[in-house]
């Protein structure tokens, strides 16, 4: 008999190289078109979650900061944008999508640097896509009296704009894009443990050549979205992270006049049925839950299978599991970076603990984990009822909560028992059955056997405490217009 | 080495074979292929790619000196290189059978040969089982056989699995591979329904193609194979092979799909009984790989032999 070659046959590290990329060692607050030092001169640092180690030293921006800044997009709004015809200003955001495309490399590298997420993801999901979005909405800008026939759209002024640190460009970009392209000018507040990509945008916004003003990004962390939320001469908040500030947010704005849109926490159902394609139900629940660390507000946390195929299902996503990679961000083949920072690993810990307290029984991946950093292995959790905490509360991390059931009417009213609805995941090869149940579930996005798809031109948002207001597609117009 | 099967289990209704969802299918196969395997890994895959070889000659034009020189490039496939694996097997017509038993003489490379009409099937079962043991008689290590495309279509799935059932039987020893030809199917759903028909009737392994219909081999139709290889292991405990055949010629693919079969089915099928190539052109690719992580320089095909 021949010598087998039967071995581990394991990858060889295959880093994307950091060497062309341009991090500079401070960076002050995008202001009027340039990068100013705080006023208070406090900064800042953003580190690496897979290494802990500081990339770069960030301005804070205090009330007086975000005052400069609010007048600079004011200044700007009166001045420039709103009187440019809406075919230039279609220009300029072209502008901005193509050299984002130019250099994608780099701005993939450091979201996975800063963010933790892996090179694959941010290579061939963020990046893309946060250029397709100033794609899509530049070709609205001159077209927005065909969007909104007779109803004589304007721009509402200067929008405020807080974005999470999940998906640090994407949201930048499906904030700044639409925005821009109905006529008002932007104050973007970045999350404070990722800040990189943003201010990279604000280069990319000087490169495209964007009148002063127009764009301003501002660092810090609560204390400074307060200060932009509070600010009075803002017209319209817009809003992506957790449902506690997002009710912070509406209660500080409510008396006021300011238009507020709010994308915020989510508890999605992914529910598989019996007759479902089981080994690519099986691949979307993975993909639905470990997709950036489930970082994700409309990840698959809620997981339902139907018990006649509960052990096949649950046999073959532990098998899955274990052929996922997990390490270093940069690495191409990684397949589950970093939590993104120390205070939301201790959020998930604080979860794994609690669910195996409730009773409910913790598996995970048998991956080795890197000694410095941020990590955690994908974890599952079974025997999981609806009064579980892991069943209720966003966990935003990668752990699946796991649920039987056993008729349709029976998951229908599981899936929709939560305060959430964001999006739900549906896997049938019946099509009568995708129909019931997308349009009995009270979320914003259903997807039927797929999950985490994004397009610019689909709506997204929530029902319910996961927010309200509609980003992307023709839908995220109508939230910075007025509408007569 | 495991035993070729010898046991036959109770029939399946196959019109209740798993579904298969195109999109998904494909999205995971085209996952795989951002898979970068660099370096030690990519040089382990490469000698993983050739021993897995079935170097092949199957034209109308084939004669014992072409065969002979097929025979010679598997003993030799690149002695300027040692401690390369010598390919799993050669495979001909069954005509040729005895011509590649002779000159491969006492090596461990072994004879496949296809059987039953191939490549249409279109023949009746004793012209198929004659020529299955004409292959067998003349020192055949391996049949590969193909399933009857047109009977797969119109739903005589029990013509497809008795005939299956009867060529195993004359293979006696020889270890049966089923051939598909995925390219004539249609639906990743009747790919899925061929391959459970052909495990439960008792294949060794199951092969995407005869090479002679296109599309031949692809990630996603292997993948959907491998998937009833899993199930079909999980349900009965018995290991069957893979082979896909036709149209991987770079060494890249090959590894792909090296990693397919990791991370769907482990690494219990990573060697020439769980998983093979049907591959003429493939060798040479490989070689000039090999030979470029040894020395740095790619060498131009004059440096590499044809078969």
């Amino acid at each position: 008999m021949a010598i087998s070659s039967k071995t581990t046959w394991d990858l060889a590290p295959a880093p994307e190289s950091s060497d062309h990329v341009d991090i500079k060692k401070t960076y002050g607050l995008f202001i009027n078109g340039k990068f100013v030092p705080s006023v208070s001169g406090k900064t800042f640092t953003s580190i690496n979650p897979a290494n802990e180690q500081a990339l770069s030293s960030v301005a804070e921006a205090g009330s007086e900061d975000v005052d400069k800044a609010v007048k600079a997009a004011r200044n700007a709004y009166n001045k420039h944008w709103r009187k440019m015809p809406a075919a230039e200003r279609a220009k300029y955001i072209f502008r901005i999508a193509r050299v984002i495309q130019e250099r994608a490399r780099e701005f993939a590298v450091i979201e996975s640097m800063d963010g933790g997420k892996p090179i694959r993801e941010s290579r061939d999901v963020d990046v893309p896509l946060a250029a397709n979005h100033f794609f899509y909405y530049a070709g609205w800008a001159d077209k927005l009296s065909y969007a909104f026939p007779n109803r004589n759209p304007s721009p509402l002024g200067v929008a405020g704009q807080i974005i999470p640190w999940n998906f640090p460009l994407l949201m930048a970009a499906w904030k700044i894009a639409p925005a821009l392209a109905t006529g008002n000018t932007v104050v973007l507040k970045p999350a404070e443990t990722t800040p990189l990509t943003a201010l990279k945008l604000a280069e990319v916004i000087q490169e495209a050549g964007l009148p002063e003003g127009v764009v301003n990004i501002i660092t810090g962390a609560g204390a400074t979205g307060a200060a932009l939320v509070n600010h009075p001469d803002i017209n319209k908040i817009a809003f992506t992270g957790s449902t506690d500030v997002g009710k912070l947010i509406q209660r500080a704005v409510s008396g006021s006049d300011k238009k507020i849109t709010l994308e915020l926490g989510g508890k999605a159902a992914n529910i598989i049925f019996e007759d479902a394609a089981i080994d690519q139900a099986v691949e979307g629940i993975i993909n639905g839950i470990y997709f950036n660390q489930g970082h994700v507000c409309c990840a698959g946390s809620r997981l339902f299978v139907q018990e006649s195929v509960y052990d096949e299902v649950l046999e073959k996503v532990k098998y899955r599991i274990e052929s996922l990679i997990v390490g270093d961000p940069l690495d191409k083949n990684t397949d589950i970076g970093a939590i993104n920072s120390k205070e939301q690993l201790q959020r998930v810990k604080h979860y794994l603990e609690l669910g195996t307290k409730e009773g409910a029984l913790l598996h995970q991946s048998s991956c080795k984990l890197p000694k410095k950093g941020y990590w955690c292995k994908p974890s599952l959790f079974e025997n999981v009822s609806p009064s579980h905490a892991i069943a209720r509360e966003e966990i935003f991390g990668p752990v699946l909560a796991v649920q039987t059931f056993r008729t349709v009417q029976e998951v229908i009213t599981k899936a929709n028992n939560t305060p959430y609805g964001l999006s739900a995941g549906v896997w049938t090869d019946k099509g009568a059955k995708i129909f019931n149940l997308s349009s009995r579930m009270r979320a914003g996005v259903v997807w039927a056997n797929t999950f985490n798809q994004f397009d610019p031109v689909s709506p997204f948002g929530g029902y319910k405490e996961s927010g309200y207001g509609r980003e992307g597609g023709l839908h995220g117009l109508s939230s910075y217009l007025n509408l007569k | 080495m495991p035993a070729p099967s010898t046991t036959k289990p109770a029939r399946p209704d196959f019109r209740f074979s798993p579904r298969v969802d195109q999109v998904g299918i494909e999205e995971r196969a085209k996952r795989i292929q951002t898979r970068s395997i660099k370096n030690e890994s990519k040089a382990q895959g490469l000698k993983m790619v050739l021993s897995m070889m079935d170097l092949t000659t199957l034209e109308g034009q084939d004669t014992p000196g072409k065969v002979r020189q097929l025979c010679h490039k598997a003993l030799h496939v690149h002695d300027e290189l040692p401690g390369l694996p010598t390919v799993a097997a050669v495979c001909v017509y069954p005509s040729m059978v005895a011509v590649a038993r002779a000159a491969l003489g006492e090596s461990e490379i072994n004879v496949a040969s296809v059987a039953t009409a191939f490549p249409s099937g279109q023949s009746a079962l004793e012209i198929k089982l004659a020529d299955t043991k004409m292959a067998v008689d003349a020192g055949a290590d391996e049949i590969d056989m193909v399933i009857s495309r047109g009977k797969m279509l119109s739903g005589e799935y029990d013509y497809v699995f008795d005939e299956i059932a009867a060529i195993k039987e004359v293979c006696g020893k020889a270890r049966l591979k089923v051939i598909l030809e995925t390219g004539e199917l249609d639906t990743y759903d009747t790919v899925r329904r061929a391959s459970d028909i052909a495990m439960h009737a008792g294949a060794d392994f199951i092969k995407t193609s005869t090479g002679k219909i296109q599309p031949a081999a692809t990630l996603p139709v292997t993948l959907v194979m491998l998937q009833a290889i899993r199930d079909f292991h999980r349900a009965t405990g018995r290991m069957v092979g893979m082979k896909p055949a036709g149209g991987i010629s770079t060494s890249k693919l090959a590894l792909h799909y090296l990693m397919l079969v990791k991370e769907t089915l482990g690494e219990d099928w990573l060697d020439k009984h769980g998983f093979r190539f049907g591959a003429s052109s493939l060798a040479n690719d490989v070689l000039m790989q090999l030979m470029k992580q040894q020395t740095g320089f790619y060498q131009s095909a004059d440096y590499f032999s044809i078969s």
